[in-house]
């Protein structure tokens, strides 16, 4: 048996018997443990890679609620190398302006104007199960192309047994258990990560005391697209803050910040989230606008991370390394970082390429990339509940200031959105010998910019890339790889200022996650197959 | 002439550095130390009308 924790929106992959489940324990290069957001995007990386990838989940398609909501460009960018983007930009909601109140007063509105010559915006929101849905669908469009992925639903592993070099999974199934081999041991399987607990390893940092209420309400009216944040909302019950925001299907998204010693069976009573809610929707619209609520939850948050995301072929990505609170979209965001980042050393290390001491860059790498999420989350949380009265004093200042002036706008703190995150000065990154823009620099992600009929990064990543700017650059075969060139004689203006600026040539080596490993002014192969060393940990 | 557009870089950084030095301490301190630090920044900024202007922009 295999228990029914949560109930799923989509079937994705129902279960089917295997003739491994009868045989002696299989070997596979890479298992991945869990089938959301996580888990699925490294799958498909690996899989277009031609490097082997199963995937255990214990139910069979996306999780019903919608959980994650905003997916942010890097994300999005991420995804459109998996080929997977197109259906998420088409379906989600694309927002610029929010609006900030203060208990009855408007503090500002913004407006997120997106710079011009990006392929995708800077944010969408998306109810999780969609993206998830397709991620499997590009899976499926992969596998039909001889991608070896392999995706098991209702497979639950329940035991592990960890050799060194390789581990023993048990895994419960609706025909009984089974055992199954991994080299390597993806564990994307959540915040409460049952593979962590069966390791014994912990899960350290900082419990915010707050609870929040969300309500996902589906409701026809005609209110306006937009981003809604209210610091001390006037309408009654309201708690401490309040988030309204839309989603597609015409779901909005509202959150209550409740507070610590709440009566959570009380707070779920649906007559009482009814009450809430119509004291929020009609202090705008003057009237109640007809609505269902679809779905409602209260959680609780916690800023926390595993001391080291790799311990020996176990390596931890997404939630189950790292939580953050809800507040900048920094959750799935990271986590989806998270494979970019493992993706190509796995694929590496499993092809003889480069050493398995690769992948503990994967490791220093993203801890950085979650501790730089857990500082920017704790800071909003901060702001939005705070936690002295001198704290509060200056909260309520910076607020009333920004009212009145533009100075303290910056100040204001309802979630700093996810902005990639950059790698500069880390071991893998080679020399940066090009007077060129900080938008560029080695350690960074590669700006995208207008070329050709379409975009830059479509041409970037998936293996080592030259780019070559105003100049020419051959291809380079070193150390194991083959590094394709993408040559541009006539840059458009977006890709001349975001990484030539004032330079006339330049070339970049891009590693396969699309970041930036060093640049020069011309091409020289030498200084390439010197950076490319680096770039694989062999330097 | 006062400057009321953003200017500080790092604002979230600032913010948090603020609130942590008040950490630990009663009202009465936290007064005294923001008395402090009004007056130190208001010698750094040296100019008796953008002072002025301050202490209208504040009201």
């Amino acid at each position: 048996m295999v228990a029914t924790r949560y109930k799923t929106a989509f079937q994705l992959y129902p279960y089917a018997k295997v003739a491994a489940q009868d045989s002696a324990a299989v070997r596979h290069p890479v298992v991945i443990v869990g089938g959301g957001p996580i888990g699925l995007a490294l799958a498909l990386d690996l899989g277009l890679k031609g490097t082997p990838a199963l995937v255990l989940d214990d139910h069979d398609g996306a999780g019903l609620g919608s959980k994650a909501i905003c997916f942010a460009k890097r994300t999005l960018d991420i995804a459109n190398r998996l080929g997977a983007s197109q259906p998420m930009v088409d379906k989600g909601v694309v927002w610029n302006v929010g609006k900030v109140f203060h208990a009855d007063d408007k503090v500002f509105d913004f407006n997120l104007q997106p710079e011009a010559g990006h392929r995708n915006p800077a944010f969408i929101n998306l109810q999780q199960p969609y993206f998830e849905k397709y991620l499997v669908d590009a899976i499926n469009t992969a596998q039909a192309k001889g991608a070896p992925i392999e995706i098991r639903g209702q497979n639950c592993v329940t035991a592990l047994e960890n050799h060194g070099n390789y581990s023993t999974l048990t895994v419960h199934t609706p025909d009984g258990p089974y055992q199954l081999e991994a080299d390597y041991l993806i564990a994307c399987d959540g915040a409460r990560s049952p593979l962590r607990d069966m390791m014994g390893l912990s899960f350290d940092g900082r419990v915010f005391e707050d609870n929040f209420l969300i309500a996902d309400v589906h409701m026809k009216a005609d209110f306006p697209t937009e981003r809604w944040f209210w610091f001390e909302p006037p309408f009654k019950g309201a708690g401490q803050s309040a988030l309204l925001h839309k989603q597609p299907d015409d779901i909005w998204r509202i959150d209550f910040q409740l507070g610590w010693d709440i009566d959570r069976e009380k707070e779920l009573d649906p007559a009482r989230i009814r009450a809430r809610v119509d004291a929020m929707l009609s202090s705008q619209a003057g009237h109640v606008p007809e609505y269902e609520l679809e779905w409602t939850s209260i959680y609780t948050f916690q800023c926390r991370r595993m001391q080291k995301f790799r311990h020996g072929n176990v390596i931890f990505a997404g939630d189950s390394a790292h939580q953050v609170s809800p507040f900048g979209a920094r959750g799935a965001n990271s986590g989806v970082q998270d494979t970019d980042n493992l993706a190509w050393k796995l694929d590496l290390v499993l092809k003889g390429v480069a050493d398995d001491s690769l992948l503990d860059s994967y490791a220093s790498e993203r801890e950085h990339g979650a501790d730089e999420n857990i500082l920017n989350s704790s800071r909003a949380t901060d702001f939005m509940t705070p936690k002295s009265d001198v704290s509060k004093t200056f909260r309520n200042a910076v607020l009333e200031l920004a009212g009145k002036h533009a100075f303290a706008r910056p100040m204001v703190n309802s979630g700093r959105l996810s902005v990639p995150c950059s790698y500069i000065g880390f071991d893998l990154f080679g020399e940066d010998a090009l007077q060129g823009p900080d938008t560029a620099r080695p350690g960074m992600t590669c700006p995208d910019a207008p070329h050709g009929e379409g975009f830059i990064l479509d041409h970037l990543g998936g293996g080592f890339t030259l780019l070559a700017i105003g100049c020419e650059a051959t291809e380079v075969a070193a150390h194991g790889l083959n590094v394709s060139t993408v040559n541009v004689a006539t840059p458009s203006p977006e890709l001349r200022s975001r990484y030539l600026g004032d330079t006339p040539s330049a070339v970049y080596l891009i590693r396969p996650d699309q970041h930036v490993v060093a640049r020069w002014a011309g091409f020289d192969s030498g200084a390439v197959s010197n950076a490319l060393k680096i770039a694989i940990g062999k330097a | 002439m006062l400057n009321l557009t953003p200017n500080l870089p790092d604002p979230d950084g600032f913010y948090e550095e603020l609130i942590r030095a008040h950490t630990d301490l009663s009202k009465e301190q936290s007064d005294a130390f923001n008395a402090r630090l009004i007056l130190t920044l208001a010698n750094h900024i040296g100019d008796r009308a953008i002072l002025t202007a301050a202490l209208e922009a504040a009201k």
